[in-house]
């Protein structure tokens, strides 16, 4: 394979860098879509949608800017905006709810992931649920987290102890009720 | 407690490995796209082999227009050094009738009301009822707006100059004030087609040459205060013993 960061790979060729980057962050990117929405096939939609953005942007970024990216939390603050835009657009068409309970990942009682899974989606609000994933499923700094969703460190850490206190509220309920998260 | 910390972190899963078959796809289609004047401020302007493919107002900045290109075509875009051969001159004349445009993921129906309202001629206005006449769909009225308002190269194809044929402006794809704006460029007497139409007026003749036209037709413009009549209807005009002008066609010509 070439030399150099993927960085300066992007860089110099674009195109030809393309599928390394692509292959470097899929499934980050991926996970992320997933568990922010819990629907798989929108999650693999807004990976698409992002990966595009991304092609755009680098094609229009001067090359030190482009070397001095951060790659993966750039990446995810593109996908996070597809994510809002999604909602937002889904929201708009009242047939497709893409956060319904029968399109989530399948809730299987012996699989606690799978529990775990559906719960972030059903119990913890956007604002919790986004760092709650970048934190601990994608294992991003708080730092990075505060630069993608532009909000101050401590907010972001204390959004996100809140999101696992919810988190762990909702599993341990006998009778969680997502009825009343779903609005 | 860290158990659920833990749970978090094995949630993590790998991408499905057609995701990269497409991306990857979708990169090989990318459009090219430059950023280009047009009648009211920049355009970004999208083409690939098959023709201009997407425009859109240049405000929003390039991050916006690659939002809504990608979102609604599902290719990738990538900066071109240089627009397509004959752009700057159809921006320029308000004829993009020698473009060629790539129009696929337009039904059928969608692409006939684009070809119509591409020979519109600059300064003049047609109504959506014309439209949907023309293309042998006099009923489809309705559809002709909604055909127009998903028209995916609006300003290159002026589907601006189809108006309400109650005078009012009508919608936009890029918002109804820049409508208003493009005709108000391209010399429309805007206020002057609704003040006509509000007093009912549909068609304006010659008693001279016993035709009837569209108020904004190149032909009824050149007719003399003296000579001009105007008509409420069709039928009103036709009663008269006036015949349809061959230009700007206000209804079907009859055999006489």
């Amino acid at each position: 394979m070439s030399e150099g960061t993927l960085q300066e790979r992007l860089a110099e060729d674009l195109h030809d860098a393309f599928g390394a980057f692509v292959a470097e962050l899929r499934d980050d990117v991926f996970t992320a879509a997933l568990r922010w929405s819990g629907n798989r096939s929108a999650a693999e939609d807004i990976a698409q949608e992002t990966f595009l953005r991304a092609y755009g942007a680098l094609g229009r970024y001067d090359a030190p800017r482009v070397r001095d990216l951060h790659l993966r939390a750039w990446l995810l603050a593109i996908a996070l905006n597809v994510f809002r835009n999604e909602v937002r657009s889904a929201s708009r068409r009242p047939s497709t709810q893409p956060l319904g309970k029968e399109e989530l990942v399948v809730v299987d009682e012996g699989r606690e992931a799978d529990d775990l899974a559906s719960t972030i989606v059903l119990a913890l609000p956007e604002e919790q649920r986004v760092p709650v994933v970048l934190r601990h499923v994608l294992g991003l700094s708080y730092r990075e987290i505060a630069e993608i969703l532009g909000r101050p460190e401590g907010t972001v850490k204390a959004q996100t102890a809140r999101g696992i206190r919810r988190l762990r509220d909702a599993l341990t309920d006998d009778e969680p009720q997502p009825a009343e998260v779903r609005r | 407690m860290n158990d659920i910390e833990t749970a978090l972190g094995d949630l993590r899963e790998e991408a499905p490995p057609r995701l990269t078959d497409r991306v990857m796809r979708a990169i090989e289609a990318a459009d090219d796209y430059v950023e280009i004047p047009g009648p009211r401020g920049a355009l970004y302007v999208a083409f690939n082999d098959e023709g201009i493919s997407c425009v859109d107002a240049a405000g929003g900045g390039p991050e916006a227009f690659e939002e809504y290109f990608v979102g609604r075509f599902g290719r990738a875009l990538r900066p071109a050094s240089a627009p397509p051969r004959g752009l700057a001159e159809a921006l320029a004349t308000g004829d993009g009738r020698t473009l060629r445009y790539d129009l696929r993921g337009l039904t059928e129906f969608e692409v006939a009301v684009l070809r119509k309202a591409l020979e519109i001629p600059k300064g003049e206005v047609r109504s959506y009822s014309w439209i949907a006449r023309e293309i042998g769909r006099p009923k489809a009225v309705r559809a002709v707006g909604s055909a127009l308002g998903h028209n995916p190269v609006p300003v290159v194809i002026p589907c601006h100059r189809v108006v309400r044929s109650d005078g009012m402006i009508g919608n936009y794809a890029l918002g109804a004030p820049m409508k208003r704006e493009l005709l108000d460029t391209e010399g429309v007497d805007v206020g002057g087609i609704e003040q006509l139409a509000a007093t009912g007026v549909r068609f304006v003749g010659s008693d001279s040459t016993q035709i009837f036209c569209v108020p904004t037709c190149h032909d009824a413009r050149r007719v003399t205060e003296r000579h001009r009549v105007t008509f409420r209807s069709e039928r009103d005009a036709t009663t008269a013993g006036y015949r349809p002008c061959r230009h700007c066609r206000p209804a079907e010509a009859r055999p006489a």
